[in-house]
């Protein structure tokens, strides 16, 4: 008897989460594929009708898609391999044992607390900018011509600045998990001769793959949607070099009131995150089970 | 601790060499809270004054004298601790029901839980505007409250769920065998158990909400707008205005990185839902 009870007291306690969340996700979510089949601008109200896929087909074969696409898969690949190399070396040297390890550690990991519009000002500013930014002053003092960062290399300039807020991210979680190696077996590799090499691929890395696809998994699910970035330092611009598919969804939508388009442009932008989460949701549900 | 370092000279070397590596990333952080410091002609000196300039407050006073700082700061405020209270109350309930009762969908639950939290969020932008526009919630608190809560809810049930999982359930048991109701149950045993693990993912869900930067850019224009729009406000005009953006923006992040530094430890469980330990 108790069991049933109980087995309703979850139900009822579990229920306004739920309702919530199917209410905020999938709602919309409906609503936005109902958008995308429609001719519907904010501009003209009332002209709405159902004209099939002829959204896609723009989106689809929109130039502006394609750069667009171009410029979300190398920012995202590009932070990926930027934060994971850099956070496998972060976390192995923070491994070791450092004076003041501890405050070291809180050095490191600050910029993921850093909020994404102030992130992005700063490193536009006070670090790339031409003129007087830091980055110009070590260009010049090593005789160099400063690089004008937004002008000839915006995408580069928001990557750099994107895997520098992801680095801790990847560093803290490849730390949690080489601390957790088990020493021993590095110290019998050590004995039977293996050089601290042939120790990291053998051993660290096998170690660490699991922690790896984690970070590349979440990482991808964020870098997807980055959007401040963009949106206070380069406005996607010039032209559409620094536009991802997020930004422009927003154009889309904010900008040029196209709800259709953008509909159907944020449907696209569902489906490329959905295939990168089922991998995701999949890895945690096993380890659900374990 | 490890034996790599045979001498004390050699482990001296590698920490220094450690330190500068870590004072790299630290970089950006430092050198805009050095120039907070400065006067605007100082900021943009060329060669850049490290430690050698006037040091001034005017920037942080001039700040704090435009009283619509205080508005932003109070809406960053209100914001990411109205939607992590409201976020305790649902959460709280849902993974107790979850970690003590669980059915046969409770995983599935979890897990649908968390993919609606990896649905990019331009996926149902236009929706949520529409339908913000037409119930008056743009630019408004609740309206703000109301989506960073949804956003963040899915990671605090998870991460409640798994602190929960840790609690024998003998003693909850137990307490219901005293003749406890279920609201007691969980104020009076539930709550105090479970406090470090509560309290960690109030801290991230604070962080989460008071970083977010699409909706609170895409949702608010003034009254509602917190430290993000403002200091989104600084991208626009060009010129000597650095000093005082560093000192916006350390204002800004000075409160949650301190509050990220204590919470670190957490932030691998609430970011990777349990995946990595």
């Amino acid at each position: 008897m108790s069991t049933r009870a109980s087995t309703l007291a979850g139900r009822v306690m579990s229920a306004p989460s739920i309702i919530a969340l199917f209410l905020w996700m999938i709602v919309p979510l409906g609503m936005t594929i109902y958008f995308s089949f429609l001719r519907y601008n904010l501009l003209s109200p009332g002209m709405e009708e159902w004209i099939g896929f002829v959204n896609y087909k723009f989106f689809l074969t929109d130039h502006a898609f394609f750069a667009s696409l171009a410029n979300t898969l190398i920012l995202v690949g590009s932070v990926l391999v930027m934060t994971v190399i850099g956070g496998i070396l972060l976390g192995l040297m923070l491994d070791q044992p450092i004076f003041g390890r501890g405050i070291l550690r809180i050095l490191v990991i600050s910029p993921f607390f850093i909020m994404p519009t102030v992130n992005a000002l700063v490193w536009k500013n006070l670090l790339m900018n031409p003129v007087s930014g830091f980055f110009a002053w070590i260009s010049t003092s090593l005789g160099l011509q400063p690089i004008d960062w937004f002008t000839h290399a915006p995408l580069t300039a928001i990557i750099i600045m994107v895997a520098w807020q992801w680095l801790p991210f990847a560093t803290l979680i490849l730390l949690t998990a080489l601390q957790s190696l088990d020493r021993d077996q590095k110290e019998a590799a050590q004995m039977d001769g293996a050089g601290p090499v042939s120790i990291f691929f053998y051993i660290t890395l096998p170690h660490l793959s699991r922690a790896i696809t984690v970070v590349i998994l979440i990482e991808t699910i964020f870098l997807l949607s980055v959007f401040a970035e963009i949106f206070v330092t380069t406005g996607g611009g010039p032209g559409l070099s620094t536009t991802n598919i997020a930004f422009l969804v927003y154009t889309q939508a904010l900008l040029q009131y196209d709800v259709g388009g953008a509909s159907a442009g944020g449907i696209v932008a569902v489906i490329l995150a959905n295939i990168v989460a089922i991998f995701l949701v999949r890895l945690i549900g096993k380890n659900l089970d374990a | 601790m490890d034996s790599k370092f045979k001498t004390p000279f050699g482990q001296f070397a590698y920490s220094v060499f450690a330190w500068i590596v870590g004072l790299t990333v630290f970089f950006p952080i430092l050198w805009m809270v050095l120039t907070s410091f400065k006067s605007e002609l100082d900021a943009v000196n060329m060669p850049p004054l490290f430690f050698d300039f006037n040091w001034t407050l005017e920037n942080y006073s001039g700040i704090l004298e435009q009283s619509n700082y205080f508005k932003f700061a109070m809406n960053s405020i209100i914001l990411s601790f109205g939607s992590t209270f409201l976020g305790l109350i649902f959460a709280v309930t849902c993974a107790w029901a979850m970690a003590f009762n669980p059915t046969k969908r409770t995983k599935d639950t979890l897990l649908w839980m968390l993919s609606t939290k990896m649905m990019p969020p331009v996926g149902v932008l236009v929706p949520i505007y529409l339908v913000f526009r037409d119930w008056g919630l743009l630019d408004t608190r609740f309206g703000l409250i109301m989506v960073l809560f949804l956003m963040n809810l899915p990671i605090m049930v998870w991460m409640l769920y798994t602190y929960f999982k840790e609690i024998p359930k003998d003693i909850l048991e137990a307490a219901r065998m005293d003749g406890a109701t279920l609201p007691k149950e969980i104020i009076f045993v539930l709550l105090p158990m479970a406090l470090p693990g509560i309290a960690s993912t109030m801290l991230l869900n604070i962080i989460l909400a008071w970083n977010e930067a699409f909706w609170t850019l895409n949702l608010t224009t003034s009254d509602a707008a917190p430290l993000t729009a403002f200091i989104a406000s600084y991208s626009s005009p060009e010129g000597l205005f650095w000093a005082k953006l560093s000192a916006a923006s350390t204002l800004a992040v000075a409160p949650i990185l301190i509050v990220g530094w204590f919470s670190q430890k957490q932030l691998v469980r609430g970011l990777t839902f349990g995946a990595v330990k």
